[in-house]
């Protein structure tokens, strides 16, 4: 495959940045998103150019750690899927294809595709925990959990805080992120207790951090990677207003 | 938590958001079949808007509540606004969606052309800035001065540009309707599906739609099949 790339390069967090065209060549199919950025790395690198910067670790869609606007979509055109488990299959041989960082004030650009989301860390530091010593694992079934809430729960879980909710809300929104780290211990009788504390304090935090405010659009779900539902914002709001 | 930091945070904001939609929406509902009346003939709309003028502090009442509501919304749409606009200052060279509605998308829009609509439609009517319903408003002779709001109605829409200014306001409101009704259940936590279809999205198109069909009626009624235009000629014709 062939492809052209328009990629955002930026050298440092406060330089310009702006849009290149790099040519891809020798593409397979087979390969990943990242794999193919790899490929286009070496050449880049033989030909004496700085390399494209992005973020990748597990390459196994579970750490959170890839992201990248894929023409204009978070994560790419695979529903449910992150950046490193996207193949090269899902775009034609000729295509050009747009890939930009994360957009949002909370999520400055490190370089080229890299951003910063400490944002999200700051969040869970200011209530994403269960603040006693439950010690080692219980027994099963020694505190019951009904089992709508023990998948509710597993569901909300299942964030892997990647930030693309941020990056394809058209507000910038953090909600569906804090509200499933919320939820996920809402759902649980471990979690219940420090609920509203943590409601306030998290969403206190994610207003502090600059994120925007929700409108509805539901991008945020359609681009999750763990396709985690906008039910839990719903939850966090009633939650917040009652509180 | 305090009530004020409550407010100012944004779920607080979309709340307010959505509590005055609601009361809003009532008004639009009300008002929607208040004049709905002129289909029951001049006498009918002609009492029902006496007695409500005959309301005397009460209508005061009710149109300064309705002014604060009317502010919370806009005040809260504005920090909406100026909150998504400085969360993502550099913006996509791309741009794509995967299921976000136009109606979503321009809600802002939708919303200002609406309240300039009101504006103007306030002016219109209630104030009254045409000659030709300003006789209708105070015609002489009866007492007490009862204004035939009936015959206002049939003269305002006989005219084109109001009446196509009318229909087209009242689809960009079916529009800010269609996003806005479904939106305030999940504002308020009422939604359980996340964007799986859901009730509330067919009640929120069911009512949207109820409002632009509904409105719409009347000017296309006077303009297109004659509604009034008799009674318009003989109260003209006395005068």
């Amino acid at each position: 495959m062939e492809l052209t790339l328009h990629v955002w390069r930026q050298a440092g967090p406060d330089q310009p940045g702006r849009m290149e065209i790099i040519r891809a060549t020798g593409i397979s199919e087979d390969m990943s998103f990242l794999e193919m950025l790899d490929k286009v790395n070496d050449d880049l690198i033989r030909d004496g150019v700085e390399p494209i910067h992005f973020d990748h670790d597990c390459r196994e869609g579970i750490c959170g750690t890839c992201s990248l606007m894929i023409n204009g979509i978070a994560h790419g055109p695979e529903e449910g899927t992150t950046t490193c488990q996207l193949h090269m299959r899902s775009f034609q041989d000729g295509d050009s294809i747009y890939i930009e960082p994360w957009r949002s004030r909370a999520f400055p650009v490190i370089k080229d595709l890299v951003v910063d989301r400490s944002a999200f860390d700051r969040i869970m530091q200011a209530g994403g925990y269960v603040s006693i010593n439950v010690g080692a694992a219980p027994d099963a079934n020694s505190i019951p959990v009904p089992k709508e809430d023990a998948d509710l729960a597993f569901d909300a879980a299942a964030c892997i805080g990647c930030g693309a909710c941020v990056a394809s809300c058209p507000n910038g929104s953090a909600m569906l992120f804090v509200s499933a780290k919320i939820g996920h211990l809402a759902h649980l009788p471990q979690g219940r207790v420090e609920h509203e504390r943590r409601l306030r304090a998290m969403v206190a935090q994610m207003d502090k951090e600059g994120f925007g405010p929700c409108s509805n659009h539901f991008e945020c779900e359609a681009v999750c990677p763990k396709e985690i539902s906008a039910r839990f914002i719903g939850e966090m709001n009633r939650d917040f207003i009652r509180c | 938590m305090s009530l004020t930091s409550k407010l100012t945070s944004s779920i607080g904001a979309k709340a307010v958001m959505a509590v005055s939609g609601v009361l809003l929406m009532l008004f639009v509902l009300g008002h929607m079949l208040g004049n709905l009346q002129i289909f029951l003939g001049p006498e009918q709309l002609n009492s029902y808007a006496a007695h409500l003028q005959g309301l005397g502090p009460l209508l005061w009442l009710i149109r300064l509540f309705l002014l604060a509501v009317l502010a919370a919304h806009v005040l809260a749409a504005i920090k909406v606004w100026r909150d998504s606009a400085a969360a993502r200052p550099i913006p996509y060279s791309h741009p794509g969606s995967v299921q976000t509605t136009f109606a979503a998308r321009t809600m802002l829009l939708s919303g200002a052309l609406v309240l300039a609509f009101l504006i103007w439609h306030l002016v219109h009517f209630t104030v009254v800035n045409d000659p030709a319903l300003a006789a209708l408003k105070h015609p002489e002779g009866a007492e007490p001065h009862h204004p035939d709001v009936y015959a206002m109605v049939v003269a305002g829409f006989s005219h084109g540009g109001v009446s196509l200014l009318y229909i087209l306001a009242q689809i960009l409101l079916g529009l800010h309707l269609s996003h806005g009704a479904a939106s305030l259940f999940q504002t308020l936590g009422l939604r359980r599906t996340g964007k799986a279809p859901s009730r509330v999205d067919l009640f929120a198109k069911a009512f949207a739609g109820l409002i632009v069909v509904g409105n719409c009626s009347i000017p296309i009624a006077v303009l297109l099949f004659g509604l009034g235009e008799d009674y318009l000629f003989s109260v003209l014709h006395a005068q």
